[in-house]
C-alpha cells in the first residue's frame, strides 16, 4: 500500500483542508481503480500506518476468566485476568472481545475449549486465552494458553506455565509476559511492551528525583534520592543504565547541571565525569557506545558527544545559540534531530551524527518546537509544537517527506513524547487533568491512559525493552 | 638562646654608646677632595636622569595601573612605595588601594635624581575599611541588581544594562566578593530548552560584566532553567520575574 501524496501544504495545514483534499482524492481513486484501495482516511495516512502498524484490520481476542483451583487463588486469578486484558486492550493491534458476551462456562484447560462457543456472531473471536491458577503459601502456578479458534489444528498458539512467589507484583509480571507472548504472535514476532518500564521525574517527595514504573503505571518507585534536582532520564539501549541531568556541587562548590548515570544492575548512581559549565539532556547512540548532550563547557550551550564512560568529549555544533534535546535515529545511528534557537525561537534541526550537514526541519507554520523523539523504526519523529494560535500539542513527522500528523488536540499542554519499543505507543506529559502528569496513548492519539496521579510528574522515557 | 643578666646588659649598652661616640669623633678628621696619587682631574661623573609615568593615571579600586620608567647614568633605581629596587628601565603593574604618588629615585656616581607620578584611585561610595560580613551581605542584596530578559531571549536589554552597571560598581568596590550568576527561565517550553536558554542568559550577564572591566575569574555561572522559579503563577508578570540572571554571593 504505497501511495504517492500530492500537495504537501494540504496535508499539514489542519484537518479541514485535509478533508477537502481527501474527498477530491477519493474521487480520482474510484475513477481509476474502482475502489481497490482502502478507504480514503487510511490512504491519506499510509506513511503513518506503515510506520506504526496502527489502522490495519485487527484480530479479535477473548480472554476467559482464569480459573482458581482453590479459593486461596481467587484474587490472583482475577488480577492475572485483568492485567492480561488491559495489556491486550492497550496493545493497539487487536480488538478485545467484551467479556459480557463470553460463554458462562470458561475453559480452564485445552480439553475444555469448544471452538464453536467462541465463533458465534456476537463473540466472533479469532483467538481465545484461558487457563488456571493454583497457589500455596510459597508458590503460585499459572497455566495459560491461547488457541486459534478458527483453525482446525489443536496446537496451542501460546502454552505457558509460570511459577513464582505468590505476590501481586509477581502475578502482574507473569500476566505481562503472557500478554507479550500473544501480542508477539499476532504482530509477526515484534516484541510486546507489557514488560517494559517508564522512567520519569517526580517531585512527590519534595525534590525532583528519577522514578520508574511499569508501563501501565503500576509499581511506581524512586531510583534516586539525591535531594537536589534530577531531570531528563534516558534509558541506555540495553536498558542497563539511565543517563540523566543532575545538579551537583563541584570542587569549587559551585553547583552546576551535570550528566549523571544510574546503573540498573548496581541499583545506584555510579560515577560519571564532570564537565565545565552547564550540562544537560543526555541521549544515547543506538549502539550504546556514545552519549550526546548539551554543554556549555566551551562557553555556549552546544551539542557534544562523549564515549559512554564520559571520556573524549567532542564538540559537534557551532551555532552561538541554545542547542539541546538531541535524539539519535535509532535505526541508522547516522542522523540526529535536535532543538536550537539559532533562528530566534526553538525549532527542530537535523544533522549527521558527526555534526556535519545541518538543516532545519522546516514546517509550514510558525511556532515553538521542542522535544523531538525518533520512533524505534527510524521512520518518524514525534515532537511538541506550540503553533501561533494553539497550545503545546504532540505531532508526528516523517522527516523524509515532512508529512505531519497532529496526535493530541484541545486537551491541555501535551509535551515530551517518548516512543515505546513497539513503535505503536507514546508516553508523554499532559496537563489535561490540571496538574502535569504522565500519560500513555497509542501513536494515533487514541486510548490515552493517565499513569501518575500524585504530585508533579514529568519527562517520561520508555525503556527500550 | 643566650640569657644576659640585667647588670651585664647595662654594661654592654654603656660600652656600645662609648664606642659610637668614639667612632663619630674619628669622622671629624679632614679628608682630601682628591686622592693625592691622581695626576690629572678626571671629568665629573654624569648626573643620573630618570622618568616615571603611569598608565592609566586614574583607576577604579581593585583595578591596576602600569608604571613605566627609563633612566640614564644610574647604578641604583628604587620605586617607592612598595615596588622596591628595579632595573634601569622597565614596567610593572601596581594595584594601589588608595590614590598614591610613586617616586623613583635614581642614584649613581654622579649623584641622584627623582621623578614622581600619581595614580588616582576613584573613591568608593561605601567606606573603604571592610565592613562586617553581615553588612556586606545586606549591601549585596541592596546594590546588586539582577538582569531581566525577554521571552526566549538571552540579549541584554537596556534596563538590564543599567542594572548591571550598578552591580558592576558594587563589585568593583568589593573586589574580594565572588559571584555566581544563575540563569532562570519562565515555565513555558521544555525542561531541556530552558536549561540551555538559562545557560545563555547567565553567560550573557557574565560577558556584559566582563565588558565593564570585571575579572571573569570572579564570576561563575549556572543554569537552573525553569527549575527554581521566583514565582509560580501562569501570567506575564510572574513569567517576567522568572526570566532573569540572578546574582548570588559565592564563597
Amino acid at each position: 500500500m504505497k501511495l504517492a501524496m500530492p500537495g504537501r501544504t494540504v496535508r499539514v495545514k489542519g484537518e479541514a483542508r485535509v478533508m477537502v483534499h481527501r474527498s477530491r482524492y477519493i474521487g480520482v481513486c474510484i475513477l481509476l481503480f474502482c475502489g481497490l484501495f482502502l478507504p480514503g482516511r487510511v490512504a491519506a495516512q499510509a506513511w503513518f500506518t506503515s510506520g506504526t502498524g496502527l489502522g490495519v484490520e485487527k484480530p479479535r481476542v477473548a480472554v476467559a476468566d482464569f480459573a482458581p483451583r482453590a479459593d486461596n487463588a481467587k484474587s490472583h486469578s482475577q488480577l492475572f485476568t485483568q492485567v492480561v486484558r488491559d495489556d491486550l486492550q492497550f496493545s493497539g493491534i487487536l480488538d478485545l472481545v467484551s467479556p459480557s458476551f463470553y460463554p458462562t462456562q470458561a475453559p480452564t484447560v485445552p480439553s475444555e475449549l469448544r471452538n464453536l462457543d467462541w465463533t458465534t456472531p456476537q463473540i466472533n473471536a479469532n483467538l481465545v486465552a484461558f487457563g488456571n491458577l493454583t497457589e500455596s503459601t510459597s508458590e503460585v502456578v499459572i497455566s495459560a494458553w491461547a488457541y486459534d479458534v478458527r483453525s482446525s489444528s489443536n496446537q496451542a498458539v501460546v502454552g505457558k506455565v509460570y511459577r513464582g512467589t505468590p505476590t501481586d507484583a509477581q502475578v502482574r509480571k507473569f500476566a505481562h509476559q503472557f500478554a507479550d507472548e500473544i501480542i508477539s504472535r499476532l504482530s509477526g514476532g515484534l516484541p510486546g511492551i507489557a514488560s517494559t518500564q517508564i522512567a520519569f521525574v517526580s517531585s512527590r517527595t519534595g525534590t525532583k528525583e528519577i522514578w520508574v514504573m511499569d508501563y501501565d503505571g503500576a509499581n511506581q518507585h524512586p531510583l534516586t534520592s539525591l535531594h537536589t534536582i534530577s531531570l531528563t532520564p534516558r534509558w541506555s539501549p540495553d536498558a542497563s543504565r539511565i543517563a540523566f541531568t543532575c545538579f551537583e556541587a563541584g570542587p569549587t562548590r559551585v553547583v552546576s547541571p551535570q550528566i549523571c548515570m544510574y546503573s540498573v544492575d548496581a541499583n545506584k548512581v555510579v560515577s560519571f565525569p564532570r564537565f565545565r559549565g552547564s550540562n544537560s539532556a543526555p541521549a544515547w547512540s543506538p549502539d550504546g557506545s556514545q552519549i550526546m548532550f548539551s554543554s556549555s563547557m566551551g562557553g555556549n550551550p552546544e551539542l557534544y558527544d562523549v564515549d559512554a564512560n564520559g571520556s573524549r568529549p567532542k564538540r559537534l555544533t557551532y551555532f552561538n545559540a541554545a542547542s539541546t534535546s538531541p535524539t539519535w535515529n535509532p535505526k541508522t545511528g547516522q542522523s540526529v534531530v535536535f532543538v536550537s534557537d539559532r533562528g530566534g525561537i526553538p525549532k527542530l534541526y537535523m544533522m549527521n551524527a558527526d555534526g556535519t550537514n545541518t538543516g532545519e526541519l522546516e514546517l509550514p507554520d510558525k511556532g515553538y518546537l521542542i522535544d523531538p523523539a525518533w520512533s524505534p523504526n527510524g521512520q518518524m519523529v514525534a515532537f511538541s509544537w506550540r503553533r501561533p494560535d494553539g497550545n503545546f500539542d504532540i505531532y508526528i513527522m516523517e522527516p523524509t517527506s515532512r508529512d505531519i500528523r497532529q496526535i493530541t488536540r484541545d486537551s491541555g499542554k501535551n509535551e515530551r513524547p517518548s516512543w515505546a519499543p513497539d513503535g505503536r505507543h507514546i508516553v508523554f506529559e499532559s496537563t489535561r487533568n490540571g496538574q502535569r502528569q504522565i500519560w500513555t496513548m497509542l501513536a494515533d492519539g487514541s486510548q490515552a491512559h493517565q499513569l501518575t496521579m500524585n504530585g508533579h510528574n514529568e519527562s517520561p522515557n520508555w525503556s527500550p525493552k | 638562646m643566650t640569657v644576659v643578666s640585667r647588670p651585664l646588659y647595662r654594661a654592654l649598652l654603656v660600652a656600645g654608646l662609648v664606642a659610637t661616640v668614639f667612632t663619630a669623633g674619628c669622622k671629624k678628621k679632614p679628608v682630601p677632595a682628591n686622592p693625592p696619587h691622581e695626576a690629572a682631574p678626571a671629568p665629573a661623573p654624569a648626573q643620573p636622569t630618570v622618568t616615571l609615568s603611569a598608565d592609566p593615571t586614574s583607576i577604579s579600586k581593585g583595578d591596576s595601573s602600569t608604571l613605566s620608567w627609563t633612566s640614564t647614568n644610574a647604578t641604583q633605581l628604587t620605586i617607592a612605595p612598595e615596588v622596591g629596587t628595579v632595573t634601569a628601565e622597565g614596567t610593572t603593574k601596581v594595584t594601589p588601594s588608595d590614590s598614591t604618588t610613586y617616586t623613583i629615585t635614581a642614584s649613581g656616581p654622579g649623584g641622584s635624581a627623582n621623578a614622581t607620578t600619581r595614580v588616582t584611585v576613584s573613591a568608593p561610595t561605601p567606606p573603604v575599611e571592610p565592613a562586617p560580613s553581615a553588612d556586606v551581605d545586606s549591601l549585596f542584596t541592596k546594590e546588586v541588581q539582577d538582569a531581566y530578559f525577554d521571552f526566549n531571549k538571552a540579549d541584554i536589554r537596556p534596563d538590564a544594562r543599567a542594572a548591571l552597571a550598578k552591580t558592576a560598581d558594587f563589585l568593583r568596590n568589593y573586589p574580594q566578593i565572588r559571584v555566581t550568576i544563575e540563569g532562570h527561565c519562565d515555565e513555558r517550553g521544555s525542561t531541556e530548552y530552558n536549561l540551555a536558554l538559562g545557560d545563555r542568559r547567565a553567560g550573557a550577564v557574565k560577558q556584559y560584566l566582563v565588558s565593564l572591566g570585571l575579572s571573569a575569574d570572579r564570576i561563575s555561572t549556572v543554569s537552573f532553567g525553569k527549575e527554581k522559579p521566583f514565582c509560580t503563577q501562569s501570567n506575564e508578570a510572574c513569567w517576567q520575574q522568572n526570566r532573569r540572571g540572578h546574582f548570588v554571593r559565592a564563597q
